[in-house]
């Protein structure tokens, strides 16, 4: 029994010295020497392996960021100016100045502001919708709103509103990896700048249709009247195919387009509320469709500002389609 | 217009095909086998039938609804076949919390436990009855002969050759005893389904019929394993039975046709069907020969279902345009 | 045993509700809206501007670059738009609309011609590509680029699809059961064109009328050097598949990424033929077709001979208008065509039927978990594996697909119609087909 117990043991023993120089041996021997750099970038990298960066995950940008000789055009979205500076510095390198971006959707077209025209009944699936036909509404160019985009984020910084049935953003998870971006077969995100305590005035539409085509399929979409142009004192804001953009690097928030916009299709987020002399204190909805102006409204955006029908904006793109 | 058009991709209509379809078309199959086994065995058929039905289909409720929390998929009659096969290989004289422990087995662990239907690497029934064959080989092996006067001494013809080879009797002596019409008709020793070849055959064909299967695995495997097992039978027919022996005893017939041939865990291919079924027939041949256990099908055909997805990875279908057209 | 493709296909009911019905000519439409872009490859540069006049025949649009075709008025009157306008699918593209006044056509045209003029194929070729013919069994190619043999190829045969594989459609069938005689003459004229002394006419076998009297004509000879066989094909889905029929009425199959023309074949559709028949023989461009209206839910299912442009709404008031039960209006067939959500668009060149479909056959059946049956598989006629690329495409795996060939895909829809879990496989597939071939496109430049 003894002995049994002690030539187990044994023969156990002799087989992990065994195996262990063995492996020692072949582990000297195949050895493939890598940067150590590398592995102390990947650490700073903050590990999320999302791919914003257009490398295939964290070890994969670290590996190219030391094999550069400069920073220019590798960067993490996750990590921001700061791990780049961190890694610019370790790696004894200027790193770029960046400034910090969030994805914005740039539709407005709720299931109120945007009647449905027909059901769509196939696998739900931007890409797929939309590679089909024009979609369920009458604007070709708006939200599917089957959610590629929410599938694809790594840090369920999006998601569906069921009621508008358009993404939601949250600015804080976002990092603007940028695959959202990508992903949307409408090319309707795009990575804007954050803007000071997360402040933005963008356009909340990309329809390229003459005005009174875009006007009869959606309550918000931008007529391309180019009103927001005239108005830009900073010459943030250019019109093409009837459609308006506002550069968010040259755009300074003063706000004036978002009230001259007829159809309120220029959204602003993360404003306090207007002071009264400015245009009012904000009224419930049914109040507002009363005053008939283009009244502004209040952050947050996501709120549906459309739904009012005022007489100037019949006008307007009215005008614009003569 | 007040009323919307649907708009979906191509194409618009079906085939009217649904997996409850298919699973109900599989037990439509089973019928005349188990007609037969009512008819040798009389109401423990149906007992055992009856127990393991409801075993599998109360686990697979109980699994959807409080662990899974997903919704009911009794209805897809996939439980329901699981637990009919099952049944079908067990002995008619099985105790009945065993039929229940091996339903438990079948759906909870060869079934559920990897997703459900459409996930499970192997063959759920039969891994509730390779369970019980391991866990309660006195039960599992004890079978009585259906027209036999004392109605205990059944051993499967399988058997009796194992037990002759092994005492160095030749198979000359043992084989008259057994007559094929009667293994044909299934008047032998067995598992309550697996007796009756002519039954699951007229089963076979139904399938083919409605198109819920292809011809490949069964004959693929049933070939194969006449084929090596012919190869052996004329090197010494005194050791080694012959091929119409092997395909009509055990559950030859029964594993070639329904559970070799279970969707979910073998090959996508018609090539790769090759390769399985040989697999199995080989397999079967060589622990019905050499192996502890007298009928080795059920462990062939595990050990290729784990193969399965290699298979899969190696094994494409031929791609229109492949060949070279030769020049006319 | 008939002839047929050799790798996968299936069996749909074939529902050919509207084949005992003669063409009818259908009455011309208040406007018509035509499309500058109802074929393969770059759109037409409208030639007329809004208020001009326009006859039956006129040139309305010019083709742009190699792949392109022209188009012309379908119907005499004054042009009240040039603008994009939406199509069935809702996407909108360039388009001319005119109103009509009376039918006044183009003095080039000839109606009573009959006979073959005796020209160079090279003119014939010209009269062909002048009169904007397009494959008119649904994928649009213009026909002149298609009948140009690339240098170092040489064209055997021509083989005319007279298979009409598509459940309920019957415009091919009635062309061929009415118009015989012009469509062996198009052959011809197509036969000269390419150079080619063998002919075949591949027909599926529901359709025996039209295989007898075809071939009956046809030994009647009178087409000078060409020979013309009539072959009849086994039912089977995609029977009409351009690979599919090659390799079911000669034998060869068509190497992955290449064209028929790599085996000495070049396809044409029935219809197509007929047209050709016109084109040179009576200068008449490609103004109308022959267009199945069909359905269950519709009164009166019909084969109109429709002026193109004219709004699907239209053809289906004429037939008995749509039901209230009516779920799904397709362009097209119930396999390959497309779901139509604006029934003011026009009809194409390459609307071979407006099929409507009622509530319960529309709307899709819920999928379950796969259950790796392989029936996909076993009929895909191309050999794919549709339960993978879906699974991979659908989990984001598109680019990894590449090596399952996606690309070969023919999107016949067998493996959704037939998947017992009703899995909508062909969506996915569709998608990774375009997203693979993207991928290799830009790996070549």
């Amino acid at each position: 029994m003894n002995e049994t117990l002690i030539f187990t043991v044994l023969t156990l023993c002799a087989l992990g010295v065994v195996a262990a120089v063995a492996l020692f041996f072949v582990a000297k021997k195949f050895h493939v020497w890598e940067d150590p750099r590398i592995d102390d970038v990947e650490k700073m990298l903050p590990g999320a392996n999302c791919g914003g960066c257009g490398f295939p995950g964290c070890r994969g940008l670290a590996s190219a960021l030391v094999k550069a000789d400069t920073m220019e055009g590798l960067a993490c979205p996750v990590g921001g100016s700061q791990t780049m500076k961190s890694i610019a510095e370790y790696l004894g390198r200027v790193a770029e100045e960046k400034e910090p971006e969030v994805a914005v959707v740039r539709c407005s077209g709720s299931c109120q502001n945007r009647p449905k025209t027909n059901t769509y009944d196939g696998v739900s699936s931007c890409a797929v919708a939309s590679s089909l036909y024009a979609g369920e509404t009458g604007c070709s160019f708006g939200c599917v709103g089957f959610g590629d985009c929410v599938k694809v984020c790594a840090f369920g910084a999006l998601k569906m509103n069921p009621e508008t049935g358009l993404p939601e953003v949250d600015d804080e998870k976002c990092t603007a990896c940028g695959k959202c971006v990508k992903a949307c077969p409408k090319m309707i995100i795009e990575l804007r700048k954050k803007g000071p305590k997360s402040r933005r005035v963008f356009v909340s539409c990309v329809n390229k249709d003459k005005g009174a085509i875009t006007r009869k399929a959606c309550k918000v979409g931008c007529i391309g009247c180019g009103k927001c142009v005239k108005t830009c004192p900073f010459e943030a804001i250019k019109l093409e195919n009837n459609v308006a953009y506002i550069d968010s690097y040259k755009c300074r928030l003063c706000r004036k387009c978002v009230v001259e916009c007829p159809t309120g299709a220029i959204n602003e987020v993360n404003f306090p509320p207007r002071p009264p002399k400015e245009a009012g204190p904000a009224k419930p909805m049914a109040e507002k469709a009363a005053v008939a102006t283009a009244a502004p409204v209040s952050a947050p955006v996501t709120e549906n500002k459309g739904a009012e029908q005022t007489e100037n904006v019949k006008k307007e793109s009215e005008k614009v389609e003569k | 217009m007040d009323k919307k058009l649907i708009v979906s991709p191509s194409p618009h209509i079906h085939s009217g095909n649904s997996t409850q379809s298919l699973m109900r078309d599989v037990i439509i199959a089973l019928i005349p086998a188990f007609i037969v086994s009512i008819v040798f065995f009389g109401f423990d058929a149906v007992t055992v039938a009856a127990i393991a039905v409801v075993a599998s289909l109360a686990t697979e409720y109980l699994i959807t609804r409080f662990m899974l929390k997903r919704p009911n998929t009794l209805w897809d009659y996939s439980a329901a076949l699981t637990g009919f096969l099952l049944a079908f290989n067990l002995p008619p004289s099985a105790p009945w919390w065993m039929i229940v422990i091996g339903s438990i087995v079948a759906i909870g662990v060869g079934k559920m436990s990897f997703g459900g239907l459409g996930r499970n690497p192997f063959n759920p029934a039969l891994v509730g009855r390779v369970f019980l064959l391991i866990s309660f080989p006195e039960q599992m092996t004890s079978f009585y002969h259906p027209t036999a006067l004392d109605g205990t001494s059944g051993a499967t013809p399988l058997a009796v050759v194992k037990e002759a080879v092994k005492n160095g009797q030749s198979l000359s002596e043992v084989m008259p005893q057994f007559s094929y019409t009667d293994m044909l008709l299934g008047n032998m020793g067995g598992s309550m389904g697996e007796i009756a070849a002519f039954a699951l055959l007229i089963g076979f064909v139904y399938l083919l019929v409605r198109k819920v299967i292809t011809w490949h695995i069964p004959v693929y495997v049933l070939g194969s394993m006449a084929i090596f097992s012919a190869i052996l039978w004329l090197i010494d027919p005194n050791s080694f039975a012959n091929p119409l022996f092997h395909l009509l005893s055990g559950g030859a017939i029964l594993g070639a046709v329904y559970m070799a041939t279970d969707y979910v865990t073998s090959p996508m291919t018609t090539k790769g069907m090759l390769l399985y079924g040989i697999g199995i027939g080989v397999i079967t041949i060589l622990i019905r020969t050499w192996g502890a256990y007298p009928e080795g099908i059920s462990f062939a055909i595990l050990i290729m279902n784990a193969a399965v997805p290699l298979i899969n990875k190696y094994t494409h279908p031929k791609r229109f345009g492949s060949v070279v057209a030769k020049k006319a | 045993m008939l002839k047929t493709f050799k790798i996968g296909g299936i069996h749909p009911n074939d529902n050919k509700l509207s084949k005992g019905c003669a063409i009818e000519k259908m009455p011309l439409p208040e406007k018509v809206v035509i499309s500058l872009s109802q074929h393969i490859g770059a759109p037409a540069t409208a030639t007329v501007a809004k208020g001009d006049k326009v006859k039956v025949g006129d040139l309305i649009g010019k083709a742009t670059g190699f792949v392109s075709a022209d188009v012309h008025s379908s119907v005499s009157g004054t042009v009240v738009a040039v603008d994009a306008q939406p199509d069935t699918s809702g996407v909108r593209k360039p388009s001319v609309t005119i109103a009509v006044e009376g039918d006044e056509w183009n003095e080039q045209i000839d109606l009573g011609a009959e006979n073959i003029p005796d020209i160079t194929p090279k003119e014939m070729m010209d009269a062909i590509a002048h009169a904007g013919i397009v494959g008119m069994g649904g994928a649009t190619f213009p026909t002149h680029v298609k009948l140009s043999v690339p240098d170092g190829k040489k064209a055997e045969f021509l083989i005319i699809n007279g298979v009409e594989c598509e459940p309920y459609l019957t415009a091919d069938h009635r062309v061929m059961l009415e118009r015989p005689d012009d469509l062996l003459k198009g052959v011809a004229i197509l036969c000269k064109v390419l150079s080619v002394k063998k002919a075949f006419i591949g027909i599926e076998n529901n359709k025996p009328d039209a295989i007898e009297l075809l071939t009956k004509k046809a030994a009647g000879g009178g087409y000078g050097d060409v020979s013309i066989e009539v072959v009849p094909l086994k039912v089977q889905y995609p029977q009409g598949g351009e690979k599919q029929l090659i390799d079911a009425v000669i034998g060869r199959q068509v190497p992955s990424g290449a064209l028929p023309i790599e085996v000495g074949a070049v396809v044409q559709n029935a219809g197509t033929a007929v047209a050709v028949y016109e084109a040179v023989v009576k200068h008449k461009p490609l103004i109308e077709r022959v267009v199945t209206v069909t359905g269950k839910s519709l009164a009166s299912p019909k084969n109109l001979l429709v002026r193109l442009g004219t709004p699907v709404q239209a053809l289906i008031d004429y037939c008995g208008g749509l039901g209230d039960n009516t779920g799904k209006v397709i362009n097209g067939g119930p396999m390959m065509g497309r779901a139509a959500c604006n029934l003011e668009g026009g009809v194409t060149k390459g609307t071979s039927g407006v099929l409507l479909m009622n509530d319960g056959e529309a709307k899709r059946k819920p999928s379950s978990p796969c259950i790796r049956c392989a029936k996909c598989v076993s009929v895909c006629p191309m050999g794919l594996e549709p339960y993978l690329i879906n699974v991979m495409t659908k989990n984001g795996l598109v680019a990894q697909t590449e090596p399952l060939h996606p690309y070969d895909c023919i999107e016949c829809g067998s493996c959704s119609y037939t998947c017992p879990a009703g899995i909508p496989l062909l969506d996915f597939i569709r998608l990774a087909k375009g997203e693979v071939m993207k991928i290799m496109r830009a790996r070549k430049s």
